[in-house]
């Protein structure tokens, strides 16, 4: 059984190679980015650096998905609307931060209230200007959602395919809501023209690889403190819930606090990932709740596989790269292609990229052990998760 | 009736004469009653209905503490139900079911019910089964269950060795470590008894134990039961006749939803009306 404490969950093995890659990766393209001049051959763009960026910020919302479905059996097709949240949350902080540079000059109100004639900042504005107010809305916001939907669903009892389908129409709602003008955030065009954050400018490249780094320390806390969760008891009662929720709630456990709980948690995680993903993109619109974003999610951890959590990271990488390869090529097929390959993988791969791996990779520790070397201690098998 | 409902409502056994006996009771409201001789549950004129069809009907039983009691019935004589009565899942549209003297057991939840001390061993093992068999006798253990609680604990000495002590007693030690889903059938019904053990409970209803069990199994889950009685309360329900005559002391048997016969193995055998529901007219 692996050390359930907190500092148990950042020393173990899974999460120091998981750390190691993603900080040695990062590490390689900041130097490769600010060391060699942008006519050298190992120099690596400013958008590579942002669309590097962009993928851990996938990553993190794929982790948070895995902590609800691969874990909990929740499959939430709604969880791009935390990650939708938390991005106009940053982009209600930035927005602010334009001050008097925006095309109308106005220095209290952001340019689409100008252009529609709005003479003072709605209520839910105020606040943006400070950072720390819009660091703590973009976990609170997306959280609080979670809470309440989540305990009003849970507490009935809403499960399975019923659940997909109302976070769907959540996501979808907040869709048309945030579509409208009046609402005041922006309407179809959403908030953009970001100058700066937190004084730095975002078209800078040193900006670029803060928020690059960011993200990566952001993903691999988020990565620890799931890893935590899971191998606490707290997770193994989530995975009890899973598996056989009636025979937890008999046991004693309160499962729907208990799914309450870990949706929230990922929700809040969806929300830092859409935070930390604003600035990088440099725009938030409507488009960010629309349902195909949270199915799409859902590929992803199918893709790279379930109750890992960083098969739902490689899973999210992946995906992405072959997306902004193929959407280059020939952009009418991709949404073939995704739509292929959730089917391939659901048919062929029901563990994922990750479960395949770790097939072959039984097979061949399989031949090893016939020649003596046997590591089927208790132990060994207690750390499978 | 109504009149009737507004007596029995003014003189419910676990609300009277409390203003009376406030500093004298022996026990706090909401805590077990049950002495050693005394009764551990008291299921008094119960009838439950589906759709017209009484499953129960006017079904009165009472279990001793300590006592391993067996219930017999053919099929649809109402075993499962009372089962489902008295952990909670279903609510009776009449009588009162009482655990010990004290707990209304009508007006519990499912969770207060198993917490207060009523454990259940389901007919079809419904173990975790990704999980191992140690951590399923962890999940299942008498402690605080809130989700706080669950991500800080650590799991302590002693719980540890209570756990394979449990473990140890449904024998399955030597399986400790693996996955419950990979446990053959007869196991996953012991791990799903020291399940129950580890709950604590005062009183354990054990569902079919022995289906589908081999017969060296069936020895050893005998064996199991009856060490666990006197120490717990144990309610069997089973339709092997062999079987209970090999472990149980007084077998109580249901027909139509209510007791037809109760007694010693013997004397039910005997008993004409027994002989004429399970041979026919």
């Amino acid at each position: 059984m692996r050390d359930s404490t907190f500092k148990g969950a950042l020393s173990d093995r899974t999460a120091r190679t998981f750390m190691g890659v993603l900080f040695g990766a990062t590490l390689l393209v900041t130097l490769l980015n600010q060391i060699f001049p942008p006519d050298s051959a190992l120099h690596v763009s400013a958008y590579t650096v942002t669309l590097l960026g962009k993928y851990l910020c996938y990553a993190l919302l794929a982790l948070a998905l895995d902590l609800v479905w691969g874990y909990c059996g929740i499959l939430s097709l709604g969880h791009g609307a935390f990650f939708a949240l938390g991005g106009y949350a940053m982009g209600m902080y930035l927005m602010r931060q334009i001050g008097d540079r925006g095309v109308y000059g106005n220095p209290e109100l952001p340019d689409f209230m100008v252009f529609l004639n709005w003479q003072e900042l709605p209520w839910y504005w105020h606040g943006f200007d400070q950072f720390w107010f819009a660091a703590l809305m973009i976990l609170l916001v997306p959280g609080l959602l979670a809470f309440v939907f989540g305990w009003l669903a849970f507490r009935s009892r809403v499960t399975g395919v019923y659940l997909s389908i109302i976070t769907q129409a959540l996501t979808y709602a907040l869709m048309l809501a945030f579509f409208r003008n009046e609402l005041g955030f922006g309407g179809n065009n959403g908030l953009t023209d970001f100058k700066d954050l937190l004084g730095f400018s975002l078209q800078s490249d040193a900006t670029r690889v803060g928020l690059l780094i960011a993200t990566a320390v952001a993903l691999a806390s988020a990565f620890v403190l799931c890893r935590w969760i899971t191998g606490s008891k707290l997770g193994r009662v989530v995975l009890a819930v899973r598996d056989a929720e009636s025979r937890a709630r008999f046991v004693g456990y309160r499962t729907e606090h208990y799914k309450l709980w870990v949706f929230t948690v990922s929700a809040i995680l969806a929300g830092l990932a859409g935070a930390l993903y604003v600035p990088q993109v440099g725009i938030i619109n409507p488009g960010e709740f629309s349902p195909l974003n949270s199915i799409e999610l859902v590929v992803w951890v199918a893709v790279g596989g379930r109750a890992t959590l960083y098969g739902a990271v490689i899973g999210a990488i992946l995906v992405n790269y072959g997306k902004t390869v193929f959407t280059g090529v020939m952009p009418e097929a991709w949404l073939f292609a995704l739509g292929g390959l959730f089917v391939a993988v659901t048919v062929f791969l029901p563990q994922g990229i990750v479960g395949l791996v770790s097939q072959h990779w039984e097979r061949l520790r399989k031949r090893f052990v016939k020649t003596g070397d046997t590591d089927d201690t208790p132990a060994a098998q207690g750390e499978h998760s | 009736m109504s009149a009737l409902d507004n007596l029995r409502e003014t003189f419910r056994r676990d609300q009277v004469f409390d203003f009376m006996r406030q500093g004298t009771r022996a026990v706090a409201p909401g805590q077990l009653d049950s002495g050693a001789g005394k009764n551990i549950l008291y299921l008094e004129d119960i009838t439950v209905s589906f759709d017209g069809f009484k499953a129960l009907n006017d079904l009165t039983m009472y279990i001793k503490t300590g006592e391993l009691r067996c219930i017999i019935g053919p099929n649809g004589a109402g075993k499962s139900t009372m089962m489902d009565v008295i952990t909670g899942k279903t609510r009776p549209d009449s009588g009162t079911c009482f655990f010990g003297q004290t707990l209304d057991l009508t007006r519990l939840s499912e969770t207060e019910i198993a917490t207060a001390g009523i454990g259940r061993k389901f007919q079809k093992p419904t173990v975790f089964p990704e999980h191992t068999a140690f951590e399923n006798l962890e999940l299942a253990m008498n402690d605080a269950k809130g989700t706080w609680h669950s991500l800080f604990t650590r799991m302590s000495g002693e719980q540890k060795s209570w756990i394979e002590e449990t473990l140890a007693q449904v024998g399955l030690l030597d399986d400790r470590h693996k996955v419950a889903g990979l446990l053959s059938h007869g196991q996953k019904q012991w791990l799903e008894i020291g399940m129950v053990l580890m709950q604590k409970p005062q009183l354990l209803l054990v569902d079919e134990p022995i289906a589908g069990m081999t017969r060296q199994e069936v020895e050893r889950t005998g064996q199991l039961l009856q060490s666990l009685a006197g120490k717990h309360s144990v309610v069997v329900v089973e339709h092997d006749m062999e079987f209970i005559r090999s472990i149980a002391s007084t077998v109580t048997v249901l027909h139509q939803g209510s007791v037809l016969a109760e007694g010693t193995m013997d004397q039910v055998q005997n008993d004409p009306k027994v002989i004429e529901v399970y041979l026919g007219e």
